[in-house]
């Protein structure tokens, strides 16, 4: 089982959904996070006073899938989150140890 | 009289406290909504029990007497040394004055003065600061008084009595309580410029209460003073977001409402006296002078008046005490008159160059009364039980360590 984490622009979210949606991916975790890389700021000006706003909204989308259904769903994100310019974000994978479906008990990748 | 008494309530409650609050970061919005609500709960009962006797009863030309604490005397039946309208209508309209005063001065100590230091500060600060001047300029034989004054001052509707003193008393205190943990380098941005917007259009729509009230009866003059008012608050937030433009590259909305609010503190004292065109002028002044004294000259000096409650209320109050003396005609308030009952100048526009030296006496004044006075209580209330909360509080935030609640429980 492997965790994808994704952090994109929220402007993006809507179309990354629906598209996961399509490949059959069941459940995910939104999150609305700040954060930058490479990307820098904005300045705001408030009575005179200059303020350099560099933690920006991000959104972070969390999913545990199966082994093989990893590589579609990367690519479905990436091809649906990508505009081009800087602040685009990243996805990180990792292996996932345990599944655990509250409701059932169910344990493994049928948790999935 | 009764909706104009109203109308000035709703600028201290909603409209200072949403105003203010949004200003201030999270943390801190319900504790300096507290700061106004406060006065509205406590001035209330000081002012029925002793302040309006000190302020409107007769006395000397500095301070009324006691013959009406606790509102002995002042019934139903008019007082015709004020108005033809009940005495109690003049205490309760003068009261929302009296209230909001105090809760101007908030803006300068925000965010780090402890609740209870604000209030037993505030109370004293109205017995000793604002009565007095109350009566100088509005009081029966005030020194200031413009009808008989040693000195006539023409404040319409309090540009001395409650944004000098209040702004000037700001100032005060900002210095005397230092500033805030962190200033200026901590990221202190407002926390919801929406709050702030609602609040400031309540405050110009109660300002017609302000001042248009102030005429104290229905008819030319509350018209010329209603519109006085109007024309300058619009003229003012022309006139700083003109210069937010030209100095930043965008005009803000925070710049936009705190340009009305200066030129309806600036108005103030105009509103009553002078001709339409003329609170166009003074309104443009006050947007461009108040926006140099917030963006410009304290960041220059590096104080901590957090509010701009000198910036906005004790600067555009002093120029439009000054415009006042400049542009007041008798053609809107004939308020000088011979013994044979002609009508004699007013402003200097119409040839009373003396007018301009009564305003500054009357600017001189409350600014003297207010850092005397300001300082001398600030000193005692720090002896007695401290001022300032302490850096881990700061840190902590007003909502949770001086009322124990939380403004937003949002997720």
């Amino acid at each position: 089982m492997q965790k994808i984490e994704a952090i994109i622009q929220p402007s993006r979210l809507d179309a990354v959904k629906e598209a996961l949606i399509e490949i059959g991916v069941d459940g995910m975790t939104i999150l609305e996070a700040r954060g930058h890389g490479r990307q820098k700021g904005h300045t705001e000006f408030y009575r005179g006073r200059e303020y350099t706003v560099d933690l920006l909204p991000k959104v972070k989308i969390e999913l545990v899938v199966h082994d093989e259904a990893a590589e579609k769903v990367i690519n479905a994100i990436v091809t649906t989150a990508r505009t081009g310019h800087i602040g685009d974000g990243k996805i990180f994978v990792s292996r996932i140890d345990e599944a655990i479906r509250i409701r059932n008990d169910e344990r493994g990748e049928t948790a999935l | 009289m009764l909706v104009s008494s109203a109308l000035v309530l709703m600028m201290t409650g909603p409209g200072l406290a949403l105003f203010y609050s949004g200003l201030v970061r999270k943390k801190n919005v319900l504790g300096t909504m507290m700061q106004s609500f406060a006065m509205m709960a406590i001035i209330t009962v000081t002012w029925a029990l002793f302040s309006y006797s000190l302020a409107f009863d007769a006395g000397t030309s500095f301070i009324g007497g006691v013959h009406h604490v606790f509102l002995r005397g002042v019934g139903t039946a008019p007082d015709l040394a004020y108005a033809a309208f009940p005495a109690q209508t003049y205490m309760i309209y003068q009261m929302m004055f009296a209230i909001i005063t105090p809760a101007l001065i908030t803006g300068a100590f925000a965010e780090r003065m402890k609740f209870s230091a604000m209030v037993l500060f505030t109370v004293l600060w109205s017995f000793l600061v604002y009565d007095p001047m109350a009566h100088m300029v509005w009081g029966q034989g005030g020194l200031l008084n413009v009808a008989g004054g040693k000195f006539p001052c023409l404040d319409f509707a309090g540009g001395t009595v409650v944004h000098i003193t209040s702004g000037v008393s700001a100032l005060v205190c900002a210095l005397y309580l230092g500033k805030r943990v962190g200033y200026p380098t901590a990221k202190m941005a407002p926390h919801s410029v929406v709050l702030s917007f609602i609040g400031a259009c309540l405050l110009w729509v109660g300002w017609f209460g302000f001042n248009a009230g102030s005429a104290l009866s229905s008819g030319p003059l509350a018209t010329s003073a209603f519109v006085n008012t109007h024309l300058g608050a619009a003229a003012a937030a022309i006139g700083w977001m003109i210069a937010e433009w030209i100095r930043q590259g965008k005009p803000s909305a925070l710049g936009g409402i705190s340009g009305a609010v200066a030129g309806l503190v600036a108005i103030t004292p105009a509103a009553g006296f002078v001709q339409p065109m003329w609170s166009l002028v003074i309104g443009l002044l006050a947007g461009l002078v108040c926006y140099t004294m917030v963006a410009v000259v304290k960041q220059r000096f590096g104080y901590d008046d957090s509010l701009d409650a000198f910036g906005v209320h004790g600067v555009g109050g002093t120029l439009g005490a000054l415009l006042t003396g400049i542009f007041a005609s008798s053609l809107i308030n004939p308020v000088f008159k011979d013994a044979a009952g002609n009508t004699l100048p007013v402003g200097v526009i119409e040839g009373h160059w003396g007018q301009l030296g009564n305003q500054i006496v009357g600017i001189l004044i409350a600014i003297v009364l207010s850092v005397v006075g300001t300082l001398i209580l600030l000193k005692l209330v720090d002896l007695v039980i401290g001022l300032r909360m302490s850096p881990e509080d700061e840190l902590e935030g007003m909502d949770v360590t001086q009322h124990g609640e939380e403004g937003y429980d949002w997720a």
